[in-house]
């Protein structure tokens, strides 16, 4: 059957699978064969879903949307080069020069050759490859794109901010009040994660999953969990599955409920940040009786859970899926009735949808936009295709939609933990512990897509024959939706810009790595 | 609206009773403080945060902070968006390279008498970041600590006792 389907059948001609790839496959193709790839790209529509290195060799993965096909491919590099496929997805150009900036691959004819993650202060270059090199003597500025025109005028920003928010750069150009074009630099916050997780054994290096992007880190541990499973091929117990959605979509209620006040609060409207924000507080407090922590950091982990709900703990949610019912919907009606907020959100920050699919963005911000993809339903993951949900979509695009789509998403959520707290307990508590044991020992390549509240991570590892991470690449939905926030921005007043950054809400950490 | 704002007002506040000032971070404190700062403060601090690459999740305890339930403006103690307006830098992370000099810089900024504050594991000792290429490890490394608090990420009331307790210090007389 996938023989006949447009992804397989190029890449069965061009490439050659590659053993012990799960559970899509993985495919080595040759120079010309690349080169095919990217000539077949240029007239389809496959989503890129991510983009990433190794010392000698660079790897890609795409998604036939339509089917739902998912495919790895691979390219050996000897030479440390290969053809780019920014002109083609451009959504790939900061993916390559962040495989630039850690192994030194030199993506050929790119749209963009600047560094990106490499700020010259590591004390190193390409640390990650096989011969890392001395620092660059004395490095100059970074090179911001140039802008020409009558009347225009420059506002850095960053990477300290005004409020308690992430690190990261923004170079306005403005004319008068309106932004001509918003530049972005990033990077500030690379700690080296994917570095840090090489040689470690899985257990460690799920720890430092969870670190990824705090405000995703029940998404994120669940991606690296399940890219581990699937490369050793390892059933986690079913109560564990259930419990890993019910932690997924606590953490999805949680974030966007502290999105949509804070999105208010940007158009000052303050009212709905301390209402928000309590019923945020209600949802950690009950995930914290539940859990033992407030963001249920290192609560999944690979092989199952770290923790079973107390006994108590399907009273604490029904109390709290009972409590937001009540208490959300007034909220939404004030945020729906009141014309001053709606004067500062509706038409805001527009992204087309041509965009969003050119880059692939998901979450709120592809959503908002028309592009219908939410990984819990395609490809899907257990347990999701045992419950009923909708995925929310509108097309306006501005920031009032991905307000309102996050809005549904909360509702969504809310029936999802009732409906699992009515299955789970049917569902064996098995002899002792929610988890089996990850085997050391064994290698394998596995690979996992999971919707986080901010939208698809892509997670990819190899593991050696010790069972220790060969090479992981945790790949945030954020990379696919900063080069849109650039886009969004431009026509908008310099005013609006905190207000579409936050309807976006990327995540730096997750990004920067 | 307007029924919400009335049950706002008549239902009585949200906010719960503030925790102790933390021990050992009054025990770290002691001593540090001399007196014409003393003065200087009263029961008020300004704060500035930073984020010299945190995960993010020391942030989002820092933010619940501000909301009703702990409501850290009642105790004169603010965040600003400058670091020239503040007394106090809190910093979050284990110190990214690519961060440093913007930290140093931050902190420079920031007038005497001054603070430094480091929130959550990652700042106090490196946590699982130290050792890398990318990160300097713990921010004491780069610049004076005044006070630690600890935790991945640590709770609110744990950022809440050690605030106090960096503030009864500073306003004891
Ligand atoms: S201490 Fe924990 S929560 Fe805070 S930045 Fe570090 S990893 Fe994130």
């Amino acid at each position: 059957m996938y023989g006949e389907e447009p992804l397989f059948g190029l890449l069965n001609r061009i490439g050659t699978p590659v053993e012990s790839h799960r559970p899509w496959p993985r495919y080595r193709l040759g120079r010309d064969g690349w080169l095919r790839l990217i000539e077949e790209l240029a007239g389809n529509g496959w989503s890129l879903l991510g983009l990433w290195g190794e010392p000698k060799a660079v790897h890609a993965a795409f998604r036939e949307d339509f089917s739902g096909d998912v495919a790895v491919v691979s390219l050996d590099c000897p030479q440390g080069r290969f053809p780019s496929l920014s002109a083609v997805r451009p959504a790939a150009n900061r993916l390559e020069r962040a495989a630039h900036d850690l192994y030194g691959l030199v993506a050929e004819r790119t749209t963009d050759p600047r560094p990106w993650l490499d700020h010259d202060a590591w004390g190193v270059r390409r640390p990650l490859s096989e011969q890392p090199a001395a620092p660059v003597p004395s490095p100059g500025p970074y090179t911001f794109l140039p802008v020409e025109g009558e009347g225009l005028h420059q506002i850095p920003v960053g990477p300290v901010h005004a409020g308690i928010i992430e690190p990261g750069h923004f170079r306005f150009t403005a004319n008068g009040e309106t932004v001509v074009r918003l530049e972005e630099r990033l990077g500030y916050v690379h700690r080296g994660v994917e570095g840090l997780m090489q040689g470690r054994p899985v257990a460690e290096a799920a720890r430092l999953a969870a670190r990824i992007s705090g405000d995703a880190t029940v998404a994120h541990s669940l991606a690296f969990a399940r890219a581990v499973e699937a490369a050793l091929g390892i059933e986690v117990p079913a109560r564990a599955v259930w419990l890993r959605a019910l932690m997924a979509e606590l953490e999805r209620v949680a974030n966007h409920l502290g999105d949509i006040g804070a999105i208010c609060n940007d158009a000052a409207f303050a009212f709905m940040l301390a209402q928000t924000s309590q019923l945020r507080e209600r949802v950690l407090r009950t995930a914290d009786a539940c859990f033992g922590h407030r963001l249920m950091m290192d609560r999944v982990i690979p092989g199952g859970v770290a923790t079973d709900l107390p006994e108590r703990g399907a009273g604490l949610l029904r109390d709290l899926v009972a409590e937001l019912r009540k208490r959300f919907p007034p909220l939404v009606a004030i945020y729906d009735g009141k014309a001053s907020l709606q004067d500062r959100t509706v038409t805001t920050g527009f992204v087309s949808a041509e965009l969003v699919t050119r880059f692939g963005a998901g979450g709120h911000v592809g959503r908002a936009s028309g592009r219908d993809q939410d990984s819990r339903r395609s490809p899907g993951y257990a347990p999701y295709d045992e419950l009923t949900f909708e995925v929310p979509v509108l097309t306006e695009g501005d920031v009032n939609a991905r307000v309102w789509v996050r809005i549904r998403e909360v509702e969504q959520s809310l029936s999802l933990i009732e409906q699992i707290v009515v299955r789970l307990p049917a569902i064996s508590r098995g002899l002792d512990h929610p988890s089996v044991p990850v085997e050391a020992g064994r290698g394998g390549e596995g690979m996992a897509l999971v919707e986080s509240f901010r939208g698809e991570i892509m997670t990819w590892v190899r593991l050696d024959g010790e069972g220790a991470v060969a090479r992981c690449h945790p790949r945030d939905p954020s990379w696919f939706q900063w080069p849109l926030l650039e886009a969004a921005i431009g026509g908008n007043i310099v005013a609006d810009f905190p207000l579409c950054n936050k309807s976006f809400n990327c995540s730096y950490a997750g990004h920067d790595l | 609206m307007l029924k919400h704002i009335l049950t706002s007002l008549t239902g009585g506040p949200v906010t719960e009773a503030a925790p102790s000032p933390a021990d050992p971070a009054l025990a770290e404190l002691a001593g540090k403080l001399d007196k014409a700062a003393k003065a200087r403060l009263g029961r008020s601090l300004s704060i500035r945060e930073v984020d010299a690459g945190s995960c993010n999740g020391c942030e989002l305890e820092i933010h619940a902070l501000s909301n009703p339930i702990y409501d850290l403006e009642r105790f004169g103690i603010r965040f600003v968006a400058s670091p020239r307006h503040a007394d106090v830098l809190l910093v979050t992370g284990p110190v990214a390279r690519n961060m440093r000099e913007a930290l140093i810089r931050t902190w420079d900024a920031t007038p005497g008498p001054k603070w430094l504050v480091v929130c959550g594991d990652c700042a106090v000792s490196g946590g699982l970041f130290a050792g890398g290429y990318a990160c300097v490890g713990p921010v004491e490394e780069v610049l004076p600590v005044d006070l630690r608090i600890p935790g991945c990420p640590p709770r609110p009331t744990d950022l809440l006792a050690g605030l106090l307790a960096l503030l009864e210090t500073s306003a004891a007389r």
